[in-house]
């Protein structure tokens, strides 16, 4: 699926849709390429001119300002003119389909869509019915994948544990309703880590969880045991319709990461959230604040991930395009 | 092309030029820079013959290419590394062939990037002439003339050698 | 009218292919298995390579009309179900305004009429607007030709709803046409599993269907009524009506062909064409159905036909309208099953014959000096690509879209009509 979807036929990125389907060369490669654009916001001028001249538009059908605006600092630090379009608020709300509002957009010649819906497979939808050309990066689709979010996270282990081989990963919470969570399973396996445990009660696993390639623990301290990272999920309130859980106090008493419940995991072991962290209920703010914390550390990352993904997919359409007009 | 040997040899002669050079224009201070990674190999192969012991500023100029829209990016990018300010400094910009001249474009667009400097001054090991773009260095190994198919390429980072290839 | 068919083999009483020289129909009979003598006959149908089968019956197709002009007319989809070799069919009440009352029933009797090709036979709406509350006025949509009365794809609000629905039937002697849902727990777009949770799709869990299933069986058998479980999709589903069929229930069950066919592993590229109620469901459910099919527990097979206009399936999968536009592909359909050595061409057939025949309480046609000439005659080596200006329905919302297929009908005959003949 997302092989065909997202890769040219040399195996290029052209679209960045989902983990799934790529190779671990590839995700590397996406590393790799991030790493050399941390570089570029440290320096005097925090542009670098690859995207000059092209138009990138941040199309987000749910609300996001982190998000949003990370997209728009890499886009602008790639040289690149942004639009941003909340279409929580404009043409769809009024009953207009996905379909026309895409007809409308390419009516404005732009070159790439950063796009978050809430729902799942929207990006992949998008992607199939715009006109060549055009690159489509995922943001965030309903509960099924936020792959440049779990890249960053993926960076940010890689810069403080050098490696994934031997790597013991625990992800902690909303694994039901999470996207984040999906991607981060599936660059985890992929890259070659170790294990990946999840440690949520039943109500928030989706059903046959363990297909996605995890060990499933439902007692936090027993699954942070031998654990090098812990990344915590957002307790997401407003996904959750009716009884999964019986109150935030209970979910902290049973999940949430404090000192005493990290002294389980490595001592070297480093903690990550995607944020925004909900302090006191997901987790403690002396381990939010604390010296294994990473928190931070991953901010930075997202926008070096996130130029990296946009001028890969750029170069891979440009690819396409050249192979499509040199066959004619 | 150069075998290794022949290729010490012409690192020996670049080294002496770009000493009389340095002596003639008698500047106060000045950084050097290799464009990765054949421009890099050179630099540090001049330093060691001359005795400079100064940090050197290694270039990726994958950024800057004038060929992303027709080629996309390379398949090999490492962070670029300049561990000093280039601001109001005379840069030594290394590089191992020179032929076009893309290349000096792309490093020099990068480098005013990171300030603007006193001066840049193009060292190169090999000049292959058939420029497109009004690019000179002021410092030249060899003067090579190729047949249309030829190239040459700089092997390294060990037992450096001009290698020919079609 | 009289029409003679020539040189192939018909489906005889027992079951089995008898080669044939002549069949002779006459008016709306078949009149004449191998005569000894030939009367001439207006057409003339040279049936050298092809199969002749009792027509088909189809219990659970959209016929759109009124109220969904976009996706399709009882014109258009009449013609399509001939195309298929179905001369009966039963129309859901999931129409706008609901089949709910004499007045639309008869409008539909009407568009019928007008259409003029196959027999079609009105599923009433079990309440008021399908809406799972109310009753609706059963003995008035009998009057006005109703053969069965439906839920379409809604639940009830309630039990009591339910055996109140199931008492009144009964007392009209009707049977009610069931697809269970729990509508607490059937949510969401995908079957729930391994493919919903990689997929991020919201997930139907067979208990959706399966708790309702056995809540059914046991009104039903309390009320008398004969109630019919319509698509089921699961093997929970199965193995409850075998239980009660066991026990001697007045119950039948259908299943709808995509489930025989395809299983949730078609979505997981997220293809709207895929996305149906019920779901596909796993490898385990689909060989489960056809298990059901091959010893009986499940009666009948039914298209489940639910034609779509193009923008209707141009979305983020759940937000795409379910259901595939199946009833021109069910031959093909039989074929694939047989080739997959999961179910042979006549225990298809016998699906789409007998099986709804006895659903409906009425005796199933065979081919037999006599007996009314509902037929169909295809040629089962036959491959041909499906294409939209090929396909007769409006709904070109078919996963077989630009697939080469094996399996085409090439005459329909209704009461000694000729209502398809194809092209080509």
């Amino acid at each position: 699926m997302s092989q065909s979807t997202q890769l040219t036929d040399t195996g290029q990125l052209k679209h960045f849709l989902s983990i799934d389907g790529l190779s671990k060369a590839l995700l590397t490669e996406i590393l790799d390429t991030a790493e050399s654009f941390i570089e570029v916001g440290e320096r005097k001028i925090r542009k670098v001119p690859l995207l000059r001249g092209k138009t990138v538009v941040n199309l987000f059908f749910e609300a996001s300002t982190r998000t949003r605006s990370t997209f728009e600092l890499a886009a602008k630090r790639l040289s690149a003119d942004v639009l941003n379009l909340n279409i929580s608020t404009s043409a769809t709300s009024k009953g207009e389909s996905l379909s026309d509002t895409l007809l409308n957009l390419e009516a404005m010649a732009s070159d790439m869509f950063i796009v978050r819906h809430s729902q799942s497979g929207a990006p992949h939808f998008i992607a199939e019915s715009v006109t060549p050309g055009v690159g489509i990066i995922n943001a965030g689709d309903g509960w099924h994948a936020h792959p440049t979010q779990a890249m960053l996270d993926m960076l940010t282990i890689r810069q403080n544990k050098g490696t994934f081989d031997g790597l013991r990963v625990a992800i902690i919470g909303d694994i039901m309703h999470s996207r984040v969570a999906r991607s981060q399973i599936q660059a985890l396996n992929t890259l070659g880590a170790s294990e990946v445990r999840i440690i949520a009660p039943s109500t928030l696993l989706p059903p046959e969880v363990e297909s996605l390639g995890v060990n499933v623990y439902h007692q936090l301290h027993s699954g942070l045991n031998d654990i090098d990272v812990v990344i915590m999920l957002r307790l997401q309130r407003e996904r959750m319709q009716g009884a999964l859980l019986p109150s935030e106090q209970e979910y902290f008493q049973q999940y949430g990461l404090t000192q005493e419940a990290l002294a389980n995991a490595k001592p070297d072991a480093i903690v990550m959230h995607p944020g925004p962290i909900n302090r006191g209920v997901e987790i403690e703010s002396a381990v939010a604040d604390g010296t294994q914390s990473v928190i931070l550390d991953q901010v930075t990352n997202g926008i070096a991930v996130r130029m990296a993904v946009m001028s890969m997919a750029m170069s891979g359409q440009t690819q396409e395009r050249n192979a499509l007009t040199q066959g004619a | 092309m150069f075998d290794q040997q022949a290729t010490q040899d012409l690192l020996d002669e670049l080294a002496k030029s770009l000493d009389q050079w340095l002596t003639k224009k008698s500047l106060a201070g000045f950084e050097i820079i290799g464009i990765r990674s054949g421009g890099v190999w050179v630099a540090q192969a001049l330093m060691e013959r001359l005795n400079i012991n100064q940090a050197l500023g290694e270039l990726d100029i994958s950024f800057y290419r004038d060929d992303f829209n027709r080629k996309g990016l390379n398949d090999s990018i490492s962070p670029t590394s300049l561990p000093f300010n280039t601001e109001s400094k005379h840069l030594i910009l290394v590089d191992d062939v020179l032929m076009s001249g893309r290349s000096v474009r792309a490093a020099m667009n990068e480098l005013f990037d990171f300030g603007r400097p006193a001066s840049i001054t193009l060292v190169t090991l090999i000049d292959l002439g058939r420029r497109e773009l009004p690019i000179a260095p002021q410092i030249t190994g060899a003067m090579v003339t190729l047949a249309d198919n030829e190239r040459v390429k700089l092997i390294g980072p060990d037992n450096l050698e001009v290698s020919l290839y079609s | 009218m009289s029409i003679e068919i020539l040189n192939g083999h018909f489906l005889n009483e027992s079951g089995a292919w008898k080669a044939f020289k002549r069949i002779e129909i006459h008016n709306d009979l078949i009149a004449h298995i191998d005569p000894s003598s030939a009367k001439t006959c207006q057409h003339s149908i040279d049936a050298t390579g092809l199969y002749l089968s009792p027509s088909l019956t189809d219990l659970n197709v959209a016929l759109c009309e009124p109220g969904y002009a976009a996706k399709g007319s009882i014109y258009t989809e009449t013609h399509a179900a001939a195309a298929a070799g179905v001369t009966t069919v039963c129309c859901t009440p999931e129409t706008d305004p609901v089949n709910d009352s004499e007045a639309v029933c008869s409008f539909i009797e009407r568009a019928i009429q007008q259409a003029g090709t196959i027999e079609v036979l009105p599923l009433g709406a079990l309440t008021q607007g399908l809406e799972g509350e109310r009753l609706a006025e059963y003995a008035e949509l009998k009057k006005a030709g109703c053969v069965a009365l439906s839920s379409g794809m809604t639940p009830f609000k309630n039990l009591s709803t339910a055996k109140r629905c199931f008492d009144y039937a009964k007392t009209f002697d009707m049977s009610v046409f069931i697809h269970p849902m729990e509508p607490s727990l059937y949510e969401g777009s995908a079957h729930s599993g391994r493919i919903s949770t990689k997929t991020g799709l919201k997930g139907i869990s067979h208990l959706a269907e399966s708790i309702a299933t056995a809540q059914l069986i046991m009104l039903a058998r309390e009320s008398g009524v004969h109630l019919h479980l319509a698509q089921l999709s699961c093997k929970e589903s199965v193995a409850l009506v075998k239980r009660a069929k066991d026990e001697g229930a007045n119950i039948t069950a259908d299943v709808a062909v995509a489930n025989l066919l395809y299983t949730h592993e078609k979505i997981v590229s997220y293809n709207s064409l895929y996305h149906c109620l019920p779901p596909l469901r796993s490898e385990t459910d689909r060989l489960a159905l056809i298990e059901g099919l091959r010893n009986g527990v499940i009666d009948a097979i039914t298209s489940a036909h639910r034609p779509h206009e193009a923008a209707a399936k141009k979305a983020p999968f759940a937000q795409t309208a379910p259901g595939m536009s199946t009833i021109e592909h069910l031959i093909p359909a039989a074929r694939q099953l047989q080739a997959q050595g999961e179910l042979a061409l006549n225990d298809f057939l016998k699906a789409m014959t007998q099986g709804p025949a006895k659903v409906l309480n009425r005796k199933a046609t065979s081919i037999v000096e006599g007996n009314a000439a509902n037929l169909c005659l295809f040629n089962p080596d036959q491959t041909y690509k499906v294409s939209a200006h090929t396909m007769l329905s409006e709904g070109k919302n078919s996963p077989l879209l630009g697939q080469e297929i094996k399996g085409k009908v090439v005459s329909t005959i209704y009461k000694g009509r000729l209502v398809y003949q194809t092209r080509d």
